[in-house]
């Protein structure tokens, strides 16, 4: 006897084997955990990056691992390391064995990426950094290969290279200064959070500023968590300063901006000022900031071909241009690159594949050094140097500077002087 | 120099004052050690910034209705979660802390770990001995002078003032005179919070909202009144007066160091201890009622 099967249940019955008999041939995802301060703009930053790249990739079917295209699945972990370095190292185990994760990317304060990098090696996990700039992360993997090579850099370039770009750009600066004020001794005031990263930078700074002939008028610490800088910058305009040399990640990059403009100072403040990198530092700083300038990743300017249809895709989709942490999307990129050219996740294939690649990013041509970090320099990454003019974030540099310059850079403004 | 760390010095001190003579308040009249003050102090400078800066309310608008609102919420805080456990010091201590996390939590959740800012009421600066400062923080003075000398008449001058100043004598013959001592202590928990909130808003456009702000003048403020004794309002203005002056001292005379200011403040308070524990004003632990 022949069972009669009813029209709509036969369609039923269709669409349940189609969709058992599509799960049994979709390929495995791959698992990214993107690490960091989910709450604050860094981790915002670092989750919109990966975003971006993982619609791009799985848009087009996914990442081409030998014969079989692997979508990726994206795994957000909260680090909480803005407030405790022990939950950052929970987090990142939590990654690794909990959610399964193939690579993690992030990671923002030196100290908790430091302590994450360890938990990630035990697990023999790639960890692309995207967010602490401290050089001890590099030193690792020179000093301890067999443990340490699953580190990469992706960005910012490290605490010493960003040293070098500063007195790049520094120097630059003050050679104008120098036309504009008729002297030759250009008076600089080092104001640096009291951080990891920023002591090589403060360091650097003492030892290069005098031999690039200026004067260092002082080195103000303040607390990496300070919200005040009120007597430290009445002690700079006190010493009669020309410009303030920056090194701030946190609150007090907007108050120096703020009151700098509220109290008409007519020291230049150049540096890094995370804060200042970010689209709404104008409005954090009530309008004042104007002049203020710092070290920055991404501008709307042609570093490479990647650069635009980056920023113009993430402008799009998340109304605001990226912060240097959006790099996670460079990341991602940089893996399925690695993965496309060796046809494996297996992390050791992947180590040697990415130490000989230079991998053309948004931020400029990657290429890792044997400390597992960007190389920075004509050719590679090079980092951009921005000013806020008019309520516009504004690049200014390199505009020349050894044979280096971007199509859109503009002019370096300074603020009268009385 | 001298002129730059008098004028700066009385800027970072004002504020601290306010937060210390609140705190010192609360403590004198109902023994309460209140971890949650500058809580308060955060959660004031949100409400500006949300009625104030999103809202569009105007600005003096926006910081009455902030002062009174997080009053209105220091009040329900004490009636809900600590007077029940009021007689027992750790449990206070320990719920206090754990009320100022949840509003910090909030806080992160409402708003992110983003600084937030608010623009200030007056644009510009002065010069003043040749130091100069924002219009901002010159008003700031001016409200926190205010205020204080507000306070100072609210307690010499009122019924209210009288029946919180023999509160804090000595609590159970205050009681037997006839005094709802229990009243007393939330009208001074009012005035205490009231302050915390003032502090908050006038503070708001100086530097930035955060999530994390209450946590570096919670140190200061519990050292400011250790060093000027706990309790007594005279001592909180003094160490108020002392730690502003000393943290601007270490930032104008140990720049590299600026970092360690209030490691400074708190070594002075700590030296001052093993010379008077009592405080400088302070009544003598073993004559604690």
């Amino acid at each position: 006897m022949v069972a009669r099967v009813s029209p709509i249940l036969r369609s039923w019955l269709a669409i349940a084997l189609a969709l058992i008999g599509g799960t049994a041939v979709a390929a495995d995802p791959i698992r990214i955990a993107i690490i960091g301060p989910m709450g604050f703009i860094q981790g915002e930053n670092q989750w919109r990056g990966a975003q971006l790249a993982s619609d791009q990739i799985n848009g087009k079917g996914g990442i081409q691992v030998g014969k079989e295209k692997r979508p990726i699945e994206l795994i957000q972990v909260e680090s909480n390391e803005m407030l405790s370095v022990s939950d950052a190292t929970n987090a990142m185990e939590r990654a690794i064995t909990r959610n399964k994760a193939d690579f993690v990317i992030g990671g923002f304060r030196s100290e908790a990426v430091l302590a994450m990098q360890d938990v990630a090696m035990d697990y023999e996990k790639i960890f692309l950094g995207v967010g602490a700039a401290h050089g001890e992360l590099g030193t690792r993997v020179k000093d301890d290969y067999d443990r340490y090579k699953y580190w990469f850099r992706v960005a910012p370039t490290k605490s010493a290279d960003l040293g070098k770009q500063i007195f790049a750009v520094l120097g630059t600066i003050a050679q104008e200064l120098r036309s504009k004020l008729g002297h030759d001794k250009v008076r600089v005031a080092i104001l640096a959070e009291r951080a990891v990263w920023a002591d090589p930078i403060v360091q650097a700074a003492q030892q290069n500023l005098p031999k690039l002939g200026m004067e260092v008028v002082g080195t103000w610490r303040p607390s990496a968590v300070a919200t005040d800088v009120t007597a430290e910058l009445s002690a700079i305009n006190r010493a009669n300063t020309d410009i303030i040399f920056t090194a701030l990640s946190g609150p007090v990059g907007i108050v120096l901006g703020r009151q700098v403009g509220e109290m008409k100072l007519t020291a230049v403040p150049f540096g890094i000022n995370v804060e200042a990198q970010k689209e709404g530092f104008w409005q954090a700083t009530a309008g004042q900031a104007n002049y203020i300038s710092t070290l920055d990743t991404y501008a709307p300017v042609a570093i490479t071909e990647e650069t635009l249809p980056f920023i113009e895709a993430f402008e799009k989709r998340f109304g605001e241009a990226p912060a240097y942490t959006a790099a996670t999307y460079d990341a991602i990129m940089l893996l399925r690159e690695s993965i496309e050219a060796t046809g494996t996740i297996d992390a050791d294939e992947l180590v040697a594949h990415m130490e000989k690649t230079t991998f053309r990013s948004a931020a400029g041509n990657l290429k890792f050094d044997e400390f597992h970090d960007p190389t920075w320099g004509p050719g590679f990454v090079t980092g951009l140097a921005v000013q806020w003019q008019d309520g516009k974030k504004v690049p200014f540099w390199p505009n020349g500077w050894q044979g280096v310059s971007y199509e859109g850079m503009q002019a370096f403004r300074f603020p009268e002087r009385k | 120099m001298l002129q730059d760390i008098l004028i700066t010095g009385l800027i970072n001190s004002g504020v601290y004052a306010l937060l210390a003579v609140g705190f010192s308040l609360i403590f004198g009249v109902a023994r309460i050690v209140n971890i949650t003050h500058t809580a308060f102090y955060m959660v004031a400078a949100y409400l500006v910034y949300v009625l104030g800066h999103l809202w569009g309310w105007p600005a003096w608008l926006a910081i009455v209705a902030a002062v009174i609102a997080v009053t209105i919420l220091g009040l329900l805080s004490y009636r809900l979660v600590i007077e029940p456990v009021r007689e027992h010091e750790t449990a206070v201590l320990i719920s206090t802390i754990a009320l100022a996390a949840i509003f910090q939590e909030l806080m992160i959740i409402g708003f992110g770990g983003h600084y937030l800012s608010i623009p200030s009421l007056i644009d510009g600066y002065s010069q003043l001995a040749g130091v100069r400062m924002t219009n901002q923080q010159l008003l700031t003075l001016v409200i926190v002078a205010v205020t204080l000398v507000g306070v100072w008449l609210l307690l010499a001058k009122t019924r209210l003032g009288l029946a919180i100043r023999a509160t804090a004598e000595d609590r159970e013959v205050a009681n037997l005179m006839g005094m709802n001592v229990r009243h007393v202590a939330l009208w001074t928990m009012g005035i205490s919070v009231g302050l915390a909130a003032i502090a908050g808003v006038v503070v708001a456009p100086l530097f930035v909202v955060d999530p994390l702000m209450w946590l570096d003048p919670l140190i200061t403020v519990l050292a400011i009144v250790v060093l000027g004794g706990l309790g007594s309002l005279k001592g909180s203005v003094i160490g108020a007066l002392i730690i502003g002056y000393v943290e601007t001292s270490t930032v104008f005379l140990l720049p590299a160091g600026s970092f360690l200011k209030s490691a400074v403040a708190l070594s002075i308070m700590v030296l001052v201890l093993v010379v008077r524990p009592e405080g400088l004003f302070g009544i003598a632990f073993e004559e604690e009622r």
